[in-house]
């Protein structure tokens, strides 16, 4: 197919996608006017039931926590994924990143980069456990900490090197950090059943002041967990693309 | 206007899809489907919000206080993680991709087979 009959056929495709979308948005409500009630309802019983004063939370981790189980796993296997479609092939060796153009030299990394980076990676591991650790309290949680997590070990390699990047997460270190996150998520849940209550029930205690950090019970802690997890799985991803794109060279090239 | 940021949902849609279709090189591929999936983040938040209200957040207000669809927002959430969860293996795809047909072309590829 040329491209500019792929074009044609999109254009019409589109007209009609667009008058189904129009057709769809007059019998919408309309922006602003959220006619509820499950939003609502949430809000008003959230806090109460649960002792998190960040109903967003509440809802990821308990009230469709099991939800986020899967969610998590997409996320744990996208990393095994990357893991499998970047191994070794036939053929493949790894050398030392060398300039594919030879005959010009790298420009190393900046001293002001270098500084730069190694100042933040300090603060940027404590904001990534501080959202890690107040999924209850505020807009935040493991998701959003975990990849600030993350973010700290990708200043590390943009201070130094790859090498430093693999010597400070060793793959079956971070492999066996990820597993342990998605583990504890899915035990946290696995406690309740004992119990005779559902899975993911909450049953640590709740606390009394809502939102403050020993509140909210399993959220909290599952909360941590997916931080772990998110953060492990994020750090082998960039380091499987780094490998590839410095170490790995086909035979010959 | 009440349908406004429905519009805009529907015209990054648009961008990133005809990105997607005419697009000659796999990570501008990969770039156009990230386009096309932030226009359900605009959706789902435009869905869930009420005039006048505040975020799902009852740490410094009173717990009645009028807040958007929190449900949705933590739909959102799911979205933003799934879409990097896809983009890294797709990016692995396309280092494979390239590696073993020497082009990034999805015409090109399209020829090979195997």
């Amino acid at each position: 197919m040329t491209p500019a009959a792929r074009r044609y056929i999109f254009l019409v495709a589109g007209a009609g996608f667009l008058a189904f979308y129009l057709w769809g948005l007059a019998g919408l409500p309309g922006f602003g006017r959220y006619p509820g009630p499950y939003g609502t309802v949430i809000n008003g019983i959230a806090v109460a039931q649960t002792k998190a004063t960040g109903v967003v939370s509440a809802i990821n981790f308990s009230y469709r926590g099991f939800d986020t189980v899967g969610e998590e796993f997409v996320l744990f296997a996208a990393a095994t994924g990357m893991s499998i479609v970047l191994r070794h092939l036939r053929g493949e060796r790894e050398r030392p990143a060398l300039d594919e153009a030879m005959d010009r030299t790298a420009p190393a990394t900046s001293e002001a980069v270098r500084m730069a980076a190694l100042l933040l990676a300090g603060p940027t591991v404590v904001i990534g456990w501080y959202l890690a650790s107040h999924a209850q309290t505020s807009p935040s949680g493991g998701f959003q900490g975990g990849v600030v997590l993350a973010t700290a070990f990708i200043l590390i390699y943009l201070a130094g090197q790859f090498l430093v990047f693999e010597r400070v997460s060793p793959i079956a270190i971070t492999d066996a950090t990820e597993a342990v996150g998605a583990a504890g998520f899915v035990c946290t849940g696995l406690g309740a059943v004992p119990l005779g209550l559902p899975y993911l029930s909450n049953v640590l205690p709740l606390g009394t002041t809502p939102g403050a950090v020993d509140s909210s019970g399993t959220i909290a802690l599952i909360s941590f967990f997916v931080g772990v997890e998110v953060a492990a799985a994020f750090v082998l991803i960039v380091g499987e693309l780094l490998e590839q794109a410095l170490l790995v060279r086909q035979e010959g090239r | 206007m009440h349908i406004v940021p429905f519009v805009v949902v529907a015209w990054i849609a648009g961008v990133g899809l005809y990105g997607l279709v005419t697009s000659r090189h796999l990570i501008h591929q990969i770039v156009c489907l990230i386009v096309l999936q932030s226009s359900t983040y605009v959706l789902l938040l435009g869905v869930g919000y009420v005039t006048g209200a505040v975020a799902p957040y009852f740490y410094d207000i009173p717990v009645h206080t009028p807040a958007v669809d929190p449900v949705v927002q933590a739909l959102a959430l799911t979205d933003v993680v799934v879409e990097a969860a896809v983009t890294a293996l797709l990016l692995s795809f396309a280092i494979q991709a390239h590696k073993r047909f020497g082009t990034l072309d999805p015409q090109e590829l399209a020829e090979f087979k195997g």
